[in-house]
């Protein structure tokens, strides 16, 4: 860049002014710049459609039967209502939480005297397939894509994932309906 | 030859291609609508909310009984910029309106209460109909209509308008419009079904009236006055300035982004010129 | 794109990687000491922001192609959607549909600067080719945006365009029904539509390589228009005329701030907020203002395959300018004969412009009939006689000659900068 120091040298009379007016002039563009960018960033982020349609959703337990496992969606994630067995409920108790890879007692994967539904997100925590229901050595879940298995409380048990199938923010409307979000 | 410098010379361009750009306007025929003054209007064009709110009231009495409005979500009208209804109101206004949903599991589509998040419900089932109930003339969706109308500006008006921002010839005509029925003059026939107004294209429009004075009630103010004017001309101002939000919701953040983006673009020129100035300071014959 | 680099990489990593690939010396050579000629004025700051709105649109677009549906029931109301309700989605949408207004008034701008000073002429003519290739581009590109938001004006818009080339003898009907995908404009035509309106720009912006390219072969014509000799008669691109670039862009950017943020509809057209409607035409149907003097001369011809002959004529005779211009000065400043056929060939077009946007009647029709006899006379008439009979000023010796002759040897610059406050930019 011999231009630039030819300039300077001719300009040594007042090099403090100059080397200011410079200095500002790239520091405005580049906050110019870094603002312009903003607006491009921001449009990747979801829309206000889709912001919106993330209202909670009203589900209905009356039809789940026991042993089914019901699928739904709450904005766009699928979530699993399982209508859990005496047996299932009770080997989802029974685990010794402490040999848990995500240590977490069943009690607090589920509402206080309604431990026959378990609701919990749809999508393996390893890398967001879709486990197979009442499939796996814990007859709760077994991914197909690269064998996580769950048990019948939604942890995990074996497998890649590391964390238990997570738990929606949801609420009992009525003692068999529920409120999703 | 010399050259003035880039930015009359670039005003210049504008102004030239500007010229070549005259805007589509309604047929001739219709007189023009009188100019009105609009908060929202002008670089700092600001909404006004009492009157986007009972341009909203003389919107959700009169006019959505048959014209749709299918962009609006009713969430919108709580948000920044708008009418300024609280969350809560849009809940409650919003659980008043039915919308289709489904298939449930049993494969029926079923009514519930819309939310904030639907889009306001059309008052009929599709164009069709819309057209069969209204003497074969769909009413126009509003979404966005206060920006689908315009006028002819003419040479040199819309040179003009380039400097003066004038936009709102829409909501101009939009509350002309309201207000400008009248008798046909003598010998002018107007079709069975159809009416007059003085500032519609061609004069004969399809729709009846829409608005009578005292139509809608006004919120009363403090000295238990209505807020504004019950009458037509006030009626049709307050929903022209309704559809004008609800064609440009973003008006308001627009405008105040643009002047702080220009304030940045003088001082940033600014100092351009300055460190061009310097730079080109030791070249012979320039200054 | 000057011939062999003289960059030499400062680090061991610099050494390394321009051994293999030479793309920062290529990059030094073309915009950091590249020699410009000194004398050029502000109207050579255009293709510097034609290449920053190149960019502008392409980067706007894109992102709008991300919320963007091209299906005929959809996207209207995806349009719409990208307004309300995506993050700055109105921003973009307005920086995009009016930056293609300000692309055209750079490009205009660009155009006539190189017609006032002979920058299509040897060793130019390749250089010049190139730009009206980009120019044809540029204006299918637009044509093609134009039809996305599927309003009335893109519907009806697409099919007057479209119909042109049903003029044709013989295969026009089949042309057009390939263009549309069916029998009337519709769902295809806005699919195939939105897939070249992707794709030319990035066509687009080869060809600009290709102009600068060949650009950089006999390097800028300027004002003067005589070419450079000595290193006196030129300076480094960088930092002289990035920053001058740079200066004139930031104007540039306030008038386009202006027209996208303040009156981002002012250029476009009402009826293009009503939905597409096959069985309503609007009452008066005008293209995009860049259009309009190719519209005027289309109309201006009461036959229907040679007016669309003659609209395409009009771009194609810009090909062969170079050869039709027998002068052999090249700068307008030294042709006063010139100059005035010059301005009158600008005001016709503004009239052309201006004519394209009024209904084809009466006087009208005459008048755009003269303005298109002129716009061709001076190309295929007036510039091959003018050649032959002006007699140009006399040329200066060199550029830094015209440079130092007009304003005056270096000592006594301050003072006639003083006077002259207009000319230090």
């Amino acid at each position: 860049m011999t231009t630039v120091a030819t300039t300077h040298v001719s300009a040594s009379a007042e090099p403090t002014r100059r080397d200011f007016l410079f200095i500002a002039t790239a520091a405005t563009g580049a906050v110019g710049l870094a603002s312009a960018i903003w607006p491009f960033i921001s449009q990747m982020g979801p829309d206000a459609v889709t912001i919106a349609a993330g209202a909670p959703v009203e589900f209905d337990l009356a039809p789940v039967a026991e042993g089914q496992i019901v699928k739904l969606f709450w904005r766009g994630k699928l979530i699993f209502v399982r209508h859990r067995t005496k047996d299932e409920i009770k080997s989802a108790q029974e685990t010794d939480i402490t040999s848990l890879r995500d240590p977490q007692a069943d009690a607090d994967r589920v509402k206080a005297g309604k431990d026959q539904w378990l609701i919990v997100y749809g999508n393996c925590t390893h890398l967001g397939c879709v486990p197979l229901g009442n499939e796996g050595a814990f007859h709760g879940w077994q991914c197909p894509c690269h064998g996580s298995v769950f048990d019948t409380s939604g942890r995990i048990r074996q497998g890649p994932a590391p964390t238990n199938l997570p738990v929606p923010p949801y609420a009992f409307t009525s003692d068999t309906s529920i409120r999703i979000g | 030859m010399t050259y003035i410098p880039s930015f009359a010379s670039r005003i210049a361009v504008a102004v030239i291609a500007s010229f070549m750009g005259a805007s589509v306007a309604l047929a001739s025929g219709a007189a023009v609508p009188p100019r009105n003054d609009w908060s929202f209007a002008g670089p700092f064009g600001k909404f006004d909310e009492t009157q986007l709110q009972r341009g909203f009231k003389v919107f959700h009495e009169v006019c959505s009984n048959c014209h749709s409005m299918n962009k609006l979500a009713f969430r919108t009208l709580a948000q920044e910029g708008g009418p300024g209804f609280s969350e809560e109101q849009v809940r409650a206004l919003a659980a008043t309106y039915k919308v289709k949903d489904g298939p449930n599991d049993n494969g029926d589509y079923f009514e519930r209460a819309a939310r904030p998040a639907d889009f306001w419900p059309s008052p009929f089932a599709n164009k069709q109909a819309a057209a069969a109930a209204n003497g074969g003339a769909a009413p126009p969706d509003f979404s966005v209509i206060a920006k689908a109308r315009t006028y002819e500006r003419g040479f040199p008006w819309f040179v003009f308008d380039i400097f003066t921002q004038f936009q709102e010839q829409g909501v101009d005509y939009i509350s002309a419009l309201l207000h400008g029925y009248e008798e046909a003059p003598a010998g002018f026939t107007v079709p069975d079904g159809k009416y007059y107004n003085h500032y519609f294209p061609g004069n004969v429009i399809a729709m009846p009236p829409p608005l009578l004075d005292g139509q809608v009630s006004y919120e009363k103010g403090a000295d238990g006055k209505p807020q504004a004017p019950e009458t037509v001309v006030q009626y049709g101002k307050d929903v022209a300035a309704f559809l004008m939000w609800v064609a440009e919701p973003h008006l308001e953040k627009r405008k105040e982004i643009a002047f702080k983006v220009l304030v940045f673009l003088l001082v940033f020129a600014g100092l351009l010129y300055f460190t061009k100035k310097k730079i080109w300071s030791d070249v012979a014959g320039h200054a | 794109m000057s011939g062999p680099s003289t960059y030499v990489p400062k680090s061991a990593f610099g050494k390394w990687f321009e051994s293999r690939l030479p793309i920062v010396g290529l990059i030094h050579s073309s915009f950091v000491v590249f020699p410009n000629p000194r004398n050029l004025n502000y109207f050579w700051t255009f293709g510097g922001i034609l290449a920053f709105m190149l960019v502008a649109q392409i980067l706007t677009g894109v992102v709008l192609a991300m919320h963007y549906t091209p299906h005929a029931d959809m996207a209207f109301a995806s349009v719409e959607a990208i307004m309300r309700d995506v993050n700055y989605g109105w921003m973009i949408r307005y920086l995009h549909a009016n930056g293609a207004s300000m692309f055209f008034i750079a490009v205009y701008v660009h155009i006539f600067r190189g017609l006032y000073y002979g920058s299509y002429k040897a060793p130019r003519e390749i250089l010049w080719i190139l730009g009206v290739i980009i120019f044809l581009l540029m204006m299918a590109t637009a044509f093609m945006g134009y039809v996305l938001p599927w309003g009335q004006m893109s519907f009806w818009g697409a099919t007057v365009i479209t119909n042109l080339f049903s003029a044709i003898p013989g295969v026009g009907e089949t042309i057009v029904t390939f263009l549309w995908g069916g029998y009337s404009v519709a769902n295809p035509t806005l699919n195939r539509f939105f897939s070249l309106h992707y794709l030319l720009p990035f066509m687009i912006a080869g060809v600009v390589v290709l102009h600068i390219w060949a650009l950089h072969v006999p390097g800028s014509n300027n004002p003067a228009g005589i070419e450079k000799k000595t290193e006196k008669d030129t300076l480094p691109f960088h930092p002289y005329f990035t920053v001058k670039d740079a200066f004139a862009l930031a104007c540039f950017l306030m008038v386009y701030v202006w027209f996208a943020f303040y009156i981002p509809n002012f250029l476009g057209h009402a009826d293009n907020y009503i939905e597409a409607n096959a069985a309503v035409t609007p009452s008066h149907i005008v293209p995009e203002w860049y259009f309009l003097p190719f519209y005027a001369i289309l109309r201006a011809i009461p036959d229907k395959l040679l007016g669309v002959l003659a609209m395409f004529g009009s771009i194609a005779v810009m090909a062969i300018l170079p050869w039709l211009d027998t002068s052999r000065v090249r700068s307008g400043r030294y042709r006063p004969v010139f100059q005035v056929f010059f301005w009158l060939f600008a005001i016709n077009a503004v009239l052309l412009g201006w004519l394209g946007a009024k209904p084809p009647e009466g006087g009208y029709v005459i008048a755009s009939r003269i303005c298109t006899a002129y716009y061709f006379a001076y190309y295929i008439i007036i510039l091959p006689l003018l050649g032959l009979f002006e007699t140009p000023k006399a040329l200066p010796a060199s550029i830094a000659d015209s440079v130092l002759g007009k304003s005056g040897s270096a000592s006594a610059m301050p003072a006639g900068a003083a006077h002259e406050p207009s000319k230090k930019a």
